[in-house]
């Protein structure tokens, strides 16, 4: 079986193979054709450090925070939903705070304390986060979990330093971690198994709730 | 995503120097709106100029009691601000009532006030744009346009404005600082910084190449009731069909910007001075001359119905 790092076609060469495809079969029968991507791949050197270890790589300016740590560092825990942030499944935290890895570029990131979801724990040593996910059954198929993990983390932590959200009745005063101010700040981590209630329980659990 | 090169500008002026150079080139600094457009290949910069780190992201009090709010201040900071939340209020309740945790935890200030339409035919590459190719034609007129424009639109787009923050902005009469390539500036009132579209949906703003916004300026704090109120198709995570940022004196004057209905923050006013007499009659000044589609004529009720609800929450 060959392992992720040996499979050296990528999605976006086979991306580029596939539009190259539609563009041929396009022109083959007349229709409009959308012009292949030119333009000569620029590098650019970035350092920044995931999970407390430091790295240093070499990267076409285009690579985003999640290719660098899917496809460069090879950290498959952090998932790639719609890769428009939409979904939050790409949710990591940069220097504490969750961002959608998704729509930043791994240049722009330079110095960065990266924390993944192998970094906030493992299976001999969950994260009390991850543990509450599986004590409450806080998934199905486990797809958009990594991302709902990353920000339930954040979002405790958001909720601590007093950040209002939407649902806040009173913008100035402390802020709760209620079933109403958790949904409405975990908006941005889409599950399409409806996971929802259960990853609520889980997280007023982990919030001493 | 095409290919580009990237700097690190070192200062405002050299950034917007940088860019006036740079036939191809974009300022980015949350990429939270800009590298989905690039993935899309709606925006195609060959050069990209990342001003993070240029020390714009802080809040500072202005001379004149006002806040000046650093360009790169992100939509979470400026939400959290205590003096923001204190005397500002409809500005936090409009930034939280947008995006995403983690998208406001990225997006700047300047950076909202600029994200560009979320017409739908905007984001398809395979329908004809005015906006994003200029004479293609508007594939909105005509199709589904349920979220699209009623007012300030013309026969070329009916896109609106997605932002909710800059809805405030506008309510909150601020000003835009920039600083230009030949390193003079200038301020621009929100309330100008937007074109309606016209023939030239295209051009968006009155920013001429290369010019960066610093700061947005808040005037000293007006006081009154301060509210925001987004009607969406979800109850969180969704752009406006339609928005009211209100702030409402105790003797029932007060001010009101509309956000989902035009391709700018939408206010008027001279409509305001209808508002002691009730949202009806300060909903039809406001909305005089629009110019909706059969599919989002819905809005016109909709933002009468919510300045009424509006009123009555701010009487308490």
């Amino acid at each position: 079986m060959p392992t992720p790092r040996e499979l050296e076609m990528n999605r976006r060469d086979l991306m580029v193979v596939a539009g190259a495809c539609a563009a041929i079969s396009a022109a083959a029968t007349g229709t409009r054709a959308q012009p292949a991507p030119v333009g000569k791949p620029v590098l650019s050197e970035v350092s920044f450090s995931v999970n407390g270890r430091r790295h240093q790589l070499e990267l076409d300016t285009r690579t985003t925070l999640l290719d660098a740590l899917r496809e460069h560092l090879h950290l498959t825990g952090t998932k790639k939903g719609c890769d428009h942030g939409q979904c939050g499944a790409c949710t990591v935290l940069v220097d504490g705070q969750r961002v959608n890895s998704c729509l930043t570029l791994a240049i722009m990131n330079q110095g960065a304390e990266v924390t993944t979801i192998e970094g906030l724990g493992g299976v001999d040593n969950l994260h009390p986060m991850q543990a509450a996910f599986v004590k409450h059954d806080g998934f199905q198929c486990g797809y958009c979990t990594p991302g709902q993990i990353c920000s339930g983390v954040a979002v405790l932590e958001e909720i601590k330093a007093g950040i209002p959200s939407h649902v806040s009745a009173d913008l100035t005063g402390a802020m709760t971690a209620t079933e109403a101010e958790i949904r409405e700040r975990m908006s941005g981590n889409i599950c399409r198994c409806g996971a929802y209630s259960n990853i609520v329980e889980a997280m007023i659990e982990v919030a001493g709730g | 995503m095409r290919a580009f090169s990237y700097e690190k500008a070192g200062s405002p002026a050299e950034a917007a120097a940088a860019a006036a150079e740079s036939p191809g080139a974009k300022f980015i600094a949350g990429g939270t709106n800009l590298l989905d457009l690039m993935k899309l290949q709606i925006e195609v910069p060959t050069h990209l100029i990342d001003v993070n780190g240029l020390g714009l992201d802080k809040i500072e009090p202005t001379s004149d009691g006002g806040l000046r709010i650093g360009a790169l201040v992100r939509n979470t900071a400026l939400a959290a601000d205590e003096r923001v939340r204190r005397d500002y209020a409809v500005l936090p309740r409009a930034l939280l009532a947008g995006a995403s945790g983690q998208l406001r935890n990225r997006a700047t200030t300047a950076g909202n006030l600029l994200q560009r339409t979320r017409c739908p035919y905007f984001y398809d590459t395979a329908q004809p744009c005015n906006k994003r190719q200029p004479g293609s034609g508007c594939s909105a007129i005509g199709g589904f346009s349920r979220q699209l424009g009623v007012i300030g639109v013309s026969d070329a787009c009916i896109a609106t404005h997605p932002s909710d923050m800059a809805v405030a902005m506008r309510a909150l009469d601020a000003t835009v600082e920039t600083v230009k390539p030949d390193r003079s500036s200038r301020s621009i009132p929100v309330a100008d910084l937007h074109r309606l579209p016209g023939n030239t949906p295209h051009l968006e703003t009155v920013l001429e190449k290369g010019e960066l916004i610093t700061a947005v300026t808040l005037p000293k704090p007006v006081g009154g009731t301060q509210i925001y109120r987004k009607v969406r198709d979800r109850a969180s995570y969704a752009f406006a069909l339609i928005s009211v940022a209100a702030i409402v004196q105790r003797d029932g004057t007060g001010r009101i910007a509309l956000g989902g209905v035009a391709p700018k923050p939408w206010r008027v006013e001279k409509a305001e001075a209808e508002l002691p007499r009730g949202a009806k009659a300060a909903a039809a000044a406001m909305l005089a001359g629009a110019k909706p589609t059969d599919e989002n004529a819905f809005k016109l009720p909709l933002v009468e119905r919510t300045l009424d609800a509006v009123l009555a929450q701010a009487k308490g």
